[in-house]
């Protein structure tokens, strides 16, 4: 159709007219946030090995998580982690802090709506995803595991 | 036994995988949500073809902070339970090794909630 | 035909608008009525900061043209939360009839362009047109929550918190509605959300084309032409589109959305919103008017007609695009004023008198008691 056509052509000069993030200072942000997040996630981990011996590795690393996610759930409340995300891009998302920030955010966002149907309700809206497909996901790799 | 090594290497690892990360998203305009899914699932490839734990031996923090660590954990879980308790764990074992992160998410999102309201963007960044 | 030129004087006599804090340092915050500081205005959530704006707008407007709300017979006007929810709620506590449009950020030249109808043919003597938005409310209903750590794509724009009102009246004043253009919906296939410059830029230039048609006029008859909130990209692609028509908008084209804010304040490609053409219109344009700047005006806002769930379903975004053309009249020959005009219109104008003399009759049969 004419129609298509024009659309097409629309959306390819569209397209060229777009400004092109600079990708090297975004790309360098996204490296230095993501890789001081999971240093300080070192130093928690060095820190609960060291108070608390008895633990295994796999509870401090549970630990040290917790207690990230505590960190980036205060941040959140409080208004500074979305300055951090929109400086870091991904640097803020990748590291289990976006995790975090996604149930955190829209769950202080909808407390106007009220307690049951605003947070409890839109908790979930960003990070439901991943907690659908990781469940899905750990079930399938039982499976792998149970047969193979 | 605390070594700047491990920090270095968290410090590296962790960003490169953030770059990458970064690098999907300014030539997709991939969303939040998908960039958290995706990179779940790879740590869940990672952890059932045992590459994961080579890889978190090597890069510590660096492997575990990211959602990938989160991944791996919950497919880890599975497959040792699935091992151990049979048919029952393939479905108990992944929640139960990422209960914590998961439960602290919550809890913390819940009560900051009830603490905090959202404020205005400052315009900008 | 997509245009309606005024058989009757019909004014905006005054116009009031109100600003959030980030608008209020750009580059037009000297024009603003009211820049508001604290942008929650003392209210519990955004929605409800949004329609105490509205409604602020409404009073104020009224309050500056010297009126009562006594003498205003219609509120028309619209935004851009679901359901107008801010226009009606606002309304409510208005006790005035009130006629909610909803064109998403064309709002403003729509609730003119049916106001001024009205106004011409004698169903109101005078009406009250606002819109306004509110940047966090529009961003947790279309985008992500606030507190939400994302990156914006370059491309996307920043939705204005403030808005404008304008009396339209009979009483004569610097500023006459000389004519009206409604859009036609307008789709390109663009779906990005987070471009909606492009999106909406064939809207504008098909209903400028269509405007300079039916007026017979061109572009560098008009001191100025704006549109609404097309964004730095968008109005490039616009020049580009209206150069493949062979009109070409030259220094006196400007964006509502580019001249809101400072360059500074890096909100990417500009302001967008509702708000962000009603506060320009309401501030800068009538202010430029009254002094004799602007002798010929044409405001193009420009509205994006998508939802969030058609964007997820996947669907491409269908603009349009309203135009004003306002017209400064000098008070020293207010009998004569339509002398000051071109030729061309005057006689245009006499034909279409003659040819719509039959259905006026009808519409003063029909005219609404006061």
């Amino acid at each position: 159709m004419d129609k298509e056509k024009r659309n097409v052509n629309y959306n390819i000069y569209v397209e060229s007219k777009v400004p092109k993030t600079r990708a090297w200072p975004s790309l360098i942000k996204a490296f230095i946030l993501g890789g001081t997040i999971c240093a300080i996630g070192q130093g928690f981990f060095d820190l609960y090995t060291y108070f608390f011996p008895s633990l295994s590795e796999s509870e401090v690393s549970t630990c040290m998580l917790m207690t990230i996610i505590f960190i980036t759930c205060l941040l959140t409340g409080i208004g500074v982690y979305d300055v951090i995300g929109a400086w870091g891009g991904a640097g803020s998302v990748i590291p289990i802090t976006g995790f975090s920030n996604s149930i955190s955010s829209p769950a202080i966002e909808f407390k106007k709506e009220g307690i049951i149907y605003g947070i409890c309700v839109k908790m979930f809206t960003i990070a439901g995803p991943v907690i659908v497909c990781g469940v899905v996901g750990s079930i399938i790799c039982g499976f792998i595991g149970y047969f193979i | 036994m605390i070594s700047i090594w491990d920090y270095v290497i968290s410090f590296l690892v962790g960003g490169f995988i953030c770059f990458l990360a970064q690098i999907l998203v300014i030539r997709t305009k991939i969303t939040t949500a998908r960039i958290l899914v995706l990179f779940l699932i790879i740590g869940m490839i990672l952890e059932v073809f045992n590459i994961y734990a080579p890889f978190k031996e090597f890069a510590k923090a660096g492997a575990t902070v990211p959602i990938i660590g989160f991944g791996a954990n919950l497919a880890r879980g599975a497959i040792m339970a699935a091992k151990e308790e049979g048919i029952i764990g393939i479905f108990t074992g992944g929640l139960t090794a990422s209960a914590g992160g998961i439960a602290m998410a919550i809890f913390a999102s819940f009560i900051f909630a009830l603490i905090f309201s959202s404020k205005s963007k400052r315009g900008g960044h | 035909m997509q245009t309606y030129k005024f058989k009757n004087n019909v004014y905006i006599l005054e116009g009031f608008s109100m600003v959030g804090p980030l608008e209020g340092k750009g580059p037009l915050k000297d024009y603003f009525d009211y820049i508001i500081q604290d942008d929650t205005l003392k209210e519990k959530t955004f929605e409800k900061a949004e329609r105490k704006l509205l409604l602020d707008l409404i009073i104020n407007a009224v309050d500056k043209a010297g009126l009562k709300m006594t003498d205003i017979d219609f509120f028309i006007g619209g935004d851009l939360l679901n359901q107008i929810v801010s226009s009606s709620f606002a309304a409510r506590e208005l006790n005035l009839p009130f006629i909610g449009l909803y064109s998403a950020c064309a709002t403003m030249a729509e609730s003119l362009a049916i106001g001024g109808i009205f106004v011409d043919n004698k169903i109101a003597k005078n009406i009250v047109a606002s819109t306004c938005t509110h940047f966090s409310s529009a961003e947790r209903q279309y985008r992500f929550p606030l507190e939400l750590g994302n990156q914006r794509p370059p491309t996307a724009q920043w939705t204005i918190t403030g808005g404008g009102a304008s009396i339209i009246s009979n009483i004569p004043s610097k500023i006459r509605i000389n004519a009206v253009t409604f859009g036609k919906v307008i789709d390109y296939g663009i779906s990005d959300v987070n471009n909606m410059g492009c999106a909406m830029a064939p809207a504008a230039s098909s209903t400028i084309k269509a405007h300079l048609e039916n007026m017979d006029l061109k572009v560098s008859d008009y001191d100025i032409i704006l549109t609404g909130d097309l964004g730095k990209l968008g109005s490039e692609v616009l020049i580009d589109l209206m150069e493949h028509e062979n009109i070409i908008l030259g220094q006196n084209y400007s964006d509502c959305g580019c001249m809101i804010y400072d360059k500074t304040e890096r909100v990417f490609m500009g302001g967008s919103g509702a708000g962000c053409s009603a506060s320009v219109l309401n501030s800068y344009v009538l202010y430029k008017m009254k002094k004799g700047d602007f002798k010929r005006v044409l405001l193009v806002s420009t509205g994006a007609l998508m939802s969030t769930t058609t964007s997820q379903q996947g669907d491409t975004i269908p603009s349009i695009a309203h135009a004003v053309e306002l017209v400064y009249v000098d008070s020293n020959k207010s009998n004569a004023n339509s002398n000051n005009n071109s030729k061309k219109v005057k006689s245009k104008l006499n034909k279409s008198n003659k040819i719509k003399s039959n259905k006026h009759k009808t519409t003063k049969s029909s005219k609404i008691e006061k």
